[in-house]
């Protein structure tokens, strides 16, 4: 809070880290290395490597079974690793696993609360296995409750809660204890449409209003993309890739970009002068004409750095055709479209390079005062 | 695994002040607490009240009378006031309070815990549970205390109103050695419900679902209870001696048999109950040699003989022994059980 720097630790006899983080910037939250949780023969986690810094959302994504709920009960200290290490907030999970859970709050897949107390109910229970003093407690409620949006159905008792209210309580019980990093596992499975906005929404408020650091596991792509900074995709309990949407378009993307095109065609006559058109500009690949005259078309361009002089040729040429422009925007490549190249390939060599980049910018919205 | 690592505190001091030393030392008090509010307020706590009261009233009511002419008749029959617990119905012998407290205690062992951990589960709670910061055998110790006050509730509220009830309607004023021998025996049998209750935690730990959990409970309740004296029965009959048998061969077979009935929790238990509601009982269990069959058939003609309650208490030892054994086995099983499972179902 003070802006002071990761505390400087006594120097007598720090063992060398394999892998250090980036020596200036501020220490993980999270670290883990080569962790590994094997059930019998089958390998849930294999050999993880991961940080997440401090102010950052990060998003780990992947299919059921694909080792992200093993991961966070690892992080938590709730399953043993078979191999590795794993540190969080500068704690063992393994050894110190009540510290780790005092610090980190927590937000189970499919979470659950006793149906025959009230939300208050429930919050205070959580609140006092933190060991909060009882006004401290009802202090600390009374925001969460707030913050969740909860407050004038908070003394109803959570059987009568729908499924979204029980996700959002589920967030207030893990925010109640003040914590410093927020671990949420598929927060918006089950939850219709509008609630997941609500939710999603929420947790950027939280982000910003608490400098929480935040780790959110998913299989759904667009949300993640939204709400996280950086990324880690999981596939067979391997990180097959990790970084921000763009890093990983770049990684994992065939090398061709899109192009939106917006066109008021009246005749067909049009329509085909259109294409021919578009078609004729450099280094355009294909075009796909709308269904019906007034739609838009998609432009592939490759190679895909050369998609912004592409987007000035298609203006001018619409100017000098006369064709009724009415939209022009790159369509920056799906996270679907990244995930699903990303399980096709081999797991590629990790990549160090692609890790820090977007974490300046968040760690300065962290350091705020 | 790798060598030791210092780990370096990575975040931020104040939180140092805020949350060090504040990890709770006491989670299983919290859990308990929490608990036990929830069986206060349930249904299953308000039944077995009233059942445990019926049980308790029903007799008395009815053995009243019986009680009051024999204390009229005999002023020297010693411990009258436990007569309440022990005296049968004159029209249903099964309806004894002790007998009955002994044949229903084992469902308020189950009735409190069958549900305990599998409920967590289903109910999507256990997860968020243990990632606050307590121990993970808070949750199993708190729970077992939590039963354990809720039936120390129950048995003192029923015993106490038995009590009353004798003092007020039939003017039977407790002696101090009865007192002594009342308290012994609920504490006999609240350890015997311990047992069971114990038992409906392992239950709730290894069976995935509380209905199962209940079910299997119930049966083995129906088998230890109900089934208990006829299987004992049966395999007796496997070990009878044959008709030209000597005393010795006779008393080795009774010896087998009671050796028997005793692998049954039900019958420690009716066995320490008998002894200590009644200073006249000063031996269970059959003669072991043909010198102390000719005791009992002396003491038969001597009912002056009576016990003080050390002496009761000496004679069922090893059935309390057994007893606390049984306990600590099932809450040690279900301990371990609940500390290996993984907390994804």
């Amino acid at each position: 809070m003070t802006g002071v720097e990761a505390p400087e630790p006594a120097p007598a006899e720090r063992p060398p880290i394999e892998h250090p983080p980036e020596p200036s910037g501020p220490a993980p939250v999270i670290q883990t290395r080569r962790l590994t949780k094997k059930y019998g023969t089958l390998t849930a986690v294999d050999r993880l490597d991961l940080a997440v810094y401090p102010g950052e959302v990060f998003g780990l994504l992947g299919q059921n079974g694909a080792g992200k709920t093993t991961t966070i009960l690892m992080l938590l200290g709730l399953s043993e690793p078979t191999g590795g290490e794993a540190t969080v907030m500068g704690l063992d999970p393994a050894r110190e696993p009540r510290e780790v859970k005092r610090r980190v709050g927590y937000l189970p897949d499919a979470v659950g609360f006793y149906g025959g107390l009230t939300g208050r109910q429930n919050l205070r229970y959580t609140a006092r296995l933190n060991g909060l003093r009882r006004d401290e407690a009802e202090s600390a409620i009374d925001e969460v409750l707030d913050q969740v949006g909860l407050s004038d159905r908070a003394d109803g008792l959570v059987e009568t809660y729908s499924r979204g209210m029980r996700q959002r309580l589920g967030i207030a019980d893990a925010l109640v204890k003040s914590p410093d990093l927020l671990i949420l596992d598929e927060p918006t499975t089950s939850i219709d449409p509008i609630g997941v906005i609500e939710i999603l929404d929420l947790l950027r408020r939280l982000v910003h209003g608490r400098g929480l650091s935040v780790m959110l596991s998913s299989h759904l792509l667009t949300q993640v993309q939204s709400v996280c900074d950086r990324i880690g995709i999981f596939a067979a309990g391997r990180l097959i890739g990790i970084g921000t949407v763009d890093e990983l378009a770049a990684q994992f993307g065939d090398g061709s970009a899109v192009i939106e095109v917006g066109l008021e065609l009246p005749t067909p006559a049009d329509v085909e002068r259109a294409g021919s058109t578009l078609r004729a500009i450099d280094a355009v690949e294909s075009v796909d004409p709308p269904d019906s005259g007034n739609g838009n078309w998609r432009i592939h361009v490759r190679p895909a750095a050369v998609e912004g002089r592409v987007r000035q040729d298609i203006l001018v040429a619409a100017v000098q055709q006369g064709l009724g422009l009415t939209a022009l925007r790159p369509i920056v490549p799906s996270l679907d479209d990244i995930y699903r190249t990303a399980i096709e390939r081999p797991a590629p060599p990790r990549a160090g390079g692609l890790k820090r980049k977007s974490v300046d910018r968040t760690t300065h919205r962290r350091r705020r005062a | 695994m790798s060598a030791p690592t210092i780990q370096v505190p990575a975040v931020v001091p104040d939180e140092e002040r805020r949350s060090a030393g504040r990890v709770p030392h006491a989670g299983w008090r919290v859990i308990a607490a929490k608990e036990l509010g929830d069986h206060l307020l349930s249904v299953r706590f308000i039944v077995l009240l009233i059942i445990l009261g019926l049980a308790g009233a029903i007799p008395l009511y009815s053995a009243a009378d019986q009680i009051k002419t024999a204390a009229e008749q005999v002023t020297g029959l010693p411990a009258v006031f436990l007569f309440l617990f022990t005296v049968p119905s004159p029209d249903i012998p099964i309806l004894r309070v002790d007998f009955f407290i002994g044949l229903v205690a084992p469902l308020l062992g189950i009735a409190f815990a069958f549900d305990a951990v599998n409920g967590e589960r289903s109910e999507g709670t256990l997860p968020r549970l243990l990632a606050q910061p307590i121990y993970r055998d808070d949750v199993i110790n708190g729970k077992f205390a939590a039963g354990m006050a809720a039936i120390g509730l129950v048995l003192v509220a029923v015993v106490t109103l038995i009590a009353a009830f004798g003092i007020i309607r039939l003017g039977i004023v407790p002696q101090d050695d009865d007192i002594l021998r009342l308290t012994a025996w609920v504490a006999a049998t609240f350890l015997y419900v311990s047992l069971w209750l114990a038992f409906g935690l392992l239950l709730s730990v290894l069976i995935r679902r509380a209905a199962t959990a209940a079910i299997v409970g119930f049966g083995a309740w129906l088998l230890v209870g109900v089934f208990g004296g006829l299987i004992v029965t049966i395999v007796n009959g496997i070990f009878s001696p044959a008709a030209d048998a000597t005393i010795d061969q006779q008393l080795g077979s009774i010896q087998i048999q009671q050796f028997i009935s005793r692998l049954l929790p039900s019958t420690l238990y009716s066995d320490i109950s008998s002894v200590l509601l009644d200073p006249r009982m000063v031996r269970i269990g059959a003669p072991a040699t043909l010198g102390q069959a000719q005791q009992a058939a002396q003491q038969v003609q001597l009912p002056g003989v009576v016990l003080s309650i050390d002496q009761s208490l000496l004679l069922v030892w090893p059935q309390i022994v057994v007893l606390v054994g049984l306990t600590v086995a099932c809450f040690a099983a279900a301990y371990i059980a609940f500390m290996r499972q993984e907390v994804r179902a």
